[in-house]
């Protein structure tokens, strides 16, 4: 019981904390200046004939994350074959 | 897995294809509506996990071989990389099929529009990569997972547990 | 007060999946725990690119040019999105072995056993 009083308390300070980080950025809705993505919102339809601004970030203007993210993809599936073989079972 | 009731096996062949045709269909128009690659892989791995609940998993794993599933993702990741380097002449991942006429180059009129097929080069292309990768990869994650339990139900020498039919 | 309503949903959020990774005694449970971790992470990076009255970034049939909100912190959940399904996928199935090893899939009578 003493334990979640104590995570209560943790809970408050660093919910303070949050708070008045939170508060000190943008308000919600109002971003102030994006000079990059106006600039991805009015070129990418002209450069790269696409409609779709998100795709044309992700596969073309950062297509090398992209590329990371495909690695972290093929590195999951190959550890959970390598955890489920039937390799000494017999022994 | 045992296999579930009639009611629940005729609605999964009626509605797995659908699955099918609608993860493809998000996975082909990446470039004019929300969604592309890994949204539209998710999609049809879903259909992966459909016939596995409802056919019961001896039955699927006999008529699935899990190389199918792991040659579809290698192929995914090495045309994925092949349309990186093609574009070697400029940079690393340079849309050299934009806008040229060739194989996906039509020219899109600016402002709002509705959407042309044919255009957005390389994107096109690295969408179906990519939709290839995450189908093939998530399927196979689902296969071996549900191998890893029955093994051990096999290996414990008990009937299969946790279902009540 | 009610403006900034998506960044408390944020906090919430995070609060509920601290409180079931600390508290709870299934091994699943503490695996949800981390999903909603992750989820209020990337929800947070979706509500800092709003802008107010704007439609989405997708040219396709948009009517009238209006504002439009930024693309980047989209293009950038998508990312964390599959590594956290990276994430869930191992743990879960470190916790099948678990399972098959112990016998128990209570976090207190594992760390009694010692294997």
């Amino acid at each position: 019981m003493k334990r979640r009083v104590l995570f209560l308390v943790a809970v408050l300070v660093v919910a303070g904390v949050f708070w008045g980080a939170l508060n000190r950025i943008h308000p919600f809705g109002d971003t102030g200046r994006a000079p990059m993505d106006d600039y991805y919102l009015e070129n990418a339809q002209q450069e790269r004939s696409v409609n779709n601004v998100v795709t044309s970030i992700v596969f073309d203007y950062r297509g090398f994350d992209t590329l990371g993210e495909a690695a972290v993809l093929f590195t999951a599936v190959c550890s959970v074959l390598a955890l489920f073989r039937k390799g000494s079972e017999g022994k | 897995m045992n296999p579930l009731s009639v009611v629940v096996r005729t609605i999964c062949d009626i509605f797995a294809w659908f699955m099918g045709i609608f993860g493809v269909y998000i996975i082909i128009h990446g470039h004019l509506t929300p969604g592309g690659g890994f949204q539209g892989g998710a999609v049809v791995a879903t259909m992966a996990a459909f016939l596995l609940v409802a056919y019961g998993g001896k039955k699927v794993l006999s008529f699935v071989r899990p190389g199918f599933y792991s040659g579809m993702e290698t192929a995914g990741l090495v045309l994925f990389i092949t349309a990186g380097f093609l574009g070697m002449g400029t940079t690393f991942f340079y849309n050299f099929l934009a806008g040229r006429g060739g194989l996906f180059g039509a020219v899109v009129p600016i402002g709002p529009n509705s959407g042309i097929l044919n255009s957005a080069g390389t994107i096109s292309v690295m969408n179906i990569a990519v939709g290839l990768e995450v189908i093939g990869g998530l399927s196979l994650i689902l296969i071996y997972m549900f191998k890893g339990i029955r093994l051990f139900d096999d290996h414990a020498g008990r009937s299969e547990s946790g279902h009540d039919r | 007060m009610t403006g900034n309503a998506p960044f408390l949903v944020v906090g919430i959020i995070f609060f509920l999946g601290m409180y079931a990774i600390l508290f709870e005694r299934n091994l699943i449970k503490i695996a949800i725990g981390i999903t909603l971790l992750e989820a209020s992470a990337n929800l947070l990076l979706i509500v800092l690119g709003y802008r107010t009255g704007g439609s989405i970034p997708i040219y396709t049939l948009a009517g009238g040019t209006r504002t439009m909100v930024l693309p980047t912190p989209q293009a950038l959940t998508l990312t964390a999105i599959v590594i956290g399904l990276a994430t869930s996928a191992l743990l879960l199935s470190l916790i099948i072995l678990l399972y098959r090893h112990y016998g128990t899939l209570d976090v207190r009578e594992i760390r009694r056993l010692r294997g």
